[in-house]
């Protein structure tokens, strides 16, 4: 792993930590007052800090750290999350957000907004009236660990058991006359209280330390080391003294001590030259020796031995007393008992949490491109499994040998397995919700209007290809449900309805499809203007008799705004009808329920999954085509008498005392050159773009099924009037139709693909 | 013998980062995501030293040493604090729960290793 592909981790856990960030601040918002919540918030965005600072992402890093800095001050309680509080850090989030994306993909932010958001952050965290929330944001320098000398890689050392190391020293080579003057010594006296090796801290490796950085005498006072009845293992009795020849200066020193200075008494003074270590003159006995590395560094040859040269105790007094007494273990034994109490009584706590992390569910990371690969093989697999079935039911006629038997368990497991490999891409559509939030802000914002959007089963799952695909037209429907549906403030309180309107955002599973429900409350469609506006386009004649439910959707027509003005946000005309045509591109459906005054629905339906399709199987001249099943709204055999003629070309077929115009699929994708006998076929009544309905021909249904789609530009080329390919179980290619794309053809916009269709054979 | 370092953070990022450090450094490192699986990983992986982070869900980088320092075993083994909060305040209470040092994010690899080392025989 390179740090490439630990910064590509950085910026998917980025996006993790922004959606946990925005639902938490939600959350906050609803008066959820869970500290949890706000430390999950707080966690968020110092996470993200942390990460960018170590890619040197020094923009998301300022703004993270003043964001952090007040939510500290929330999660303190200096800070009050209200309302407007909430306000600008949900802001912040989404400029959070920027900065993220911005870091990832370049491009540029908004810096005047963020500008403003950071004066907005701090004016929150330092206007709080209770001291110490104004605390500054301290930007931190790291202290420079001990400047080491580089080559001082320390050789590997084997620690006994005790961890423990007894120390040595040489007299051989203390020649002070060799040392260069200008080198100046330090004088140390440094002092380790029992706290120091509490902490893990330990005295040995701090000489061993400080000798690398120069050359070292070290003198250990072992004066207040009592008799060993009123010794305490736990406590510390030696001080020592070092001179020290470096010329990295006292900052390294105490770089050397940067952890331990607190539990220990620590001087350092800088001798001025020629003047002697006082340490070491005049004390006999106990003379200053050269620290030597080396022997520190060897494994140890009597551990337990070390009690018998005063020296060695200088290093390892605590663990040597340990071993040494007896008696002293009691104390150690009660220290221990205590401790495993406290682990008891924290046991069952432990155990629950990790039961709650159990249930959450565990997960695994799994690259897409894996999980494609074994979309296709399970494909392949069905298709494969198809053709076995098929060749078998040629060659068994009678159908009950054993063989089909199995079969029949085979197509079970396949398609078990099929299910199961899709529920791997299955994710929750909560991401994409999470997003529309934003939405909603933006535009409640530029339009003046006070918004409250609700979100329910945005753990509902779907495919990833279609939470891909849904984020856009769902920001268009939004935009549309805020700028045209909601009223302004006023003219809601003025109607007696709540100043803040509400957007209802739902997902569920129904009968192996997800709906997708967006509800507003606000004045609903206003018919009598869509009517008129439909007239003004030539889209209705001006008496035409339309059901509600008709004006309604002529809303998804192209062209149509009715705004009266024209905003920036929802439209200049691109409107519903993009929706539309998106959502049917997902093999969708959308459609809208309004009352006036109340507000309005839009109901999308979609498929779980655009790996596999339920489609009709039919023969059109002699090819095999899928007609997809959402398609078609119902299927008939026509009759002479329901065929009209109309036009030279054109034939309607009458269904209930309405028309339809009938199209021979055949003809239209150039499978023959004149059109079909209705009579001899089938008719697929298909509802199509616009809402209008056609009865496409085709010649005969062969059965219904479900096939694995294979994309044709991904293998050959695009071919209008086709969506796609499968391979049907008899191994041969079958086309998808592209119902829409068919019914325009029919309105007179030819499709080109004499050529395409030939090379597909 | 290659020397045992436990990491305990929740975020992805540091843990990568943290891995390819230590590994690079020769050292053998085992991780956990928060305080509660440190706690619960610290038993069979009997490390040399363990670094740690301060903001974790469930159980933070205080409580998380702490326990640590109720465990007989363990309660002289070095513990280095990982974190971007480097005001007195928050070092003070990490050493009072029994921190031996602090490494402060963003880390640099070589303070990193450096810091180990002076912890570590």
């Amino acid at each position: 792993m390179d740090m490439n592909e630990i910064k590509e981790i950085f910026f998917q856990e980025c996006e993790e930590q922004l959606a946990e960030l925005e639902s938490g601040l939600l959350r906050l918002n609803d008066g959820d007052r869970d500290p949890e919540t706000v430390n999950a918030v707080f966690r968020a965005v110092h996470s993200i800090k942390g990460g960018a600072g170590a890619f040197g992402l020094d923009d998301l890093v300022s703004f993270a750290h003043v964001f952090e800095t007040t939510l500290d001050c929330v999660r303190s309680n200096k800070l009050e999350p209200t309302q407007d509080v909430l306000k600008v850090m949900l802001k912040s989030a989404d400029v959070l957000a920027d900065l993220t994306n911005c870091a990832r993909d370049g491009g540029s932010v908004d810096e005047a907004r963020s500008k403003q958001l950071i004066r907005e952050l701090e004016a929150l965290a330092h206007g709080t009236p209770l001291p110490g929330a104004a605390e500054a944001p301290a930007k931190t320098v790291a202290k420079p660990a001990a400047a080491k000398p580089a080559t001082a890689a320390p050789a590997p050392v084997a620690p006994n058991d005790e961890g423990f190391m007894p120390v040595a020293f040489s007299f051989d080579d203390f020649d002070p006359d060799a040392v260069p003057v200008e080198v100046p010594t330090f004088e140390i006296s440094f002092k380790p209280n029992a706290d120091l090796y509490r902490k893990g801290n330990e005295a040995t490796l701090l000489l061993r330390d400080l000798s690398r950085l120069g050359e070292m005498s070290i003198h250990c006072d072992m004066d207040s080391l009592p008799s060993l009845d009123g010794l305490n293992p736990e406590d510390a009795y030696f001080s020592w003294k070092i001179s020290l020849r470096t010329d990295k200066g006292e900052d390294a020193i105490r770089g050397v001590f940067e952890f331990a200075e607190w539990d220990c008494e620590l001087a350092i003074a800088e001798l001025a030259e020629g003047e002697q270590p006082e340490a070491v003159e005049g004390e006999a006995p106990m003379q200053a020796v050269p620290f030597d590395l080396s022997i520190l560094d060897e494994e140890p040859e009597h551990p337990l031995g070390v009690v018998e040269e005063e020296e060695q105790i200088a290093a390892g007094e605590r663990e040597a007393a340990v071993t040494a007494l007896e008696t002293a273990s009691n104390v150690l034994n009660l220290a221990s008992a205590a401790a495993k109490a406290a682990d008891a009584k924290q046991a069952p706590a432990n155990a629950a949490s990790a039961q709650q992390a159990a249930a959450a569910g565990q997960t695994i990371r799994v690259d897409l491109d894996r999980v494609d690969r074994l979309i296709n093989l399970v494909g392949e697999l069905v298709i494969n499994q198809a053709m076995l079935s098929q060749s078998v039911i040629e060659n068994d006629a009678n159908g009950t040998s054993s063989i089909n038997m199995g079969l029949e368990e085979l197509q079970q497991l396949t398609r078990e397995i099929q299910d199961s490999v899709m529920a791997i891409r299955a994710q929750p559509v909560k991401p994409v919700f999470q997003r529309m939030a934003r939405t909603v802000r933006e535009i409640a914002d530029i339009t003046g209007k006070s918004v409250r959007l609700i979100t329910e089963g945005e753990n509902t799952e779907v495919d990833k290809t279609v939470i891909d695909k849904l984020a856009e037209p769902l920001t268009h429907m939004i935009r549309n449900a805020v700028d045209h549906g909601l009223e302004m403030p006023e003219k809601r309180i003025a109607l007696g309805k709540n100043p803040e309107g509400t957007v209802r955002l739902t997902a569920k599973h129904r009968s192996g499809r997800i709906i997708i429900e967006l509800a507003d409350d606000g004045a609903g469609i206003n018919r009598e203007r869509v009517r008129q506006k439909a007239i003004d386009n030539d889209l209705i004649a001006a008496d035409a008799n339309l059901s509600d439910e008709e004006i309604d959707n002529l809303i998804f027509h192209a062209g149509f705004s009715t705004a009266e003005k024209v905003s920036d946000l929802s439209g200049r005309g691109v409107g519903m009808d993009v929706v539309k045509r998106s959502i049917q591109a997902l093999g969708g459906r959308i459609n809208i329920s309004s009352k006036p005054g109340q507000g309005s629905v839009f109901t999308m339906s979609l498929p779980l999954t655009l790996a596999v399709l339920d489609g009709m199987v039919v023969t059109v001249a002699s090819q095999t085509l899928v007609v997809p099943l959402t398609a078609i709204v119902e299927t008939l055999q026509p009759d002479a008498a329901s065929i009209h003629s109309f036009g030279a070309t054109q034939r309607l077929i009458s269904i209930r005392n309405s028309f339809c115009p009938l199209v021979d699929v055949g003809r239209i994708l150039n499978f023959r050159a004149t059109q079909a006998n209705p009579v001899e076929g089938v008719a697929l009544l298909v509802e199509s773009e616009g809402g209008g309905q056609r009865a496409l021909m085709v010649d005969a249904i062969q059965g219904q099924r479900q096939v694995v789609i294979k994309s044709l530009e991904a293998n050959y080329t695009h071919v209008p009037g086709i969506a796609a390919a499968t391979i049907l179980g008899d191994g041969r290619v079958a086309l998808i139709l592209d119902v829409d794309a068919v019914v325009a053809a029919s309105r007179g916009q030819p499709l080109r693909l004499e050529s395409a269709l030939s090379a597909v054979g | 013998m290659k020397k045992k370092v436990l990491t305990v953070d929740d975020s992805r990022t540091i843990r990568n980062m943290l891995l390819v450090t230590l590994n690079n450094a020769g050292f053998e490192t085992i991780q956990a995501e928060d305080g509660i699986e440190g706690l619960e990983v610290l038993e069979d992986c009997n490390p040399d030293v363990i670094v740690t982070d301060i903001n974790m869900p469930r159980l933070d980088g205080f409580g998380f040493i702490e326990g640590v320092r109720r465990n007989e075993k363990y309660r002289a083994i070095p513990i280095l604090v990982l974190t971007t909060e480097s005001d007195a305040e928050k070092k003070n209470r990490a050493r009072q729960a029994g921190a031996t040092g602090w490494i402060v994010k963003p880390f640099d690899p070589t303070k990193l290793i450096d810091a180990i080392e002076r912890v570590t025989a």
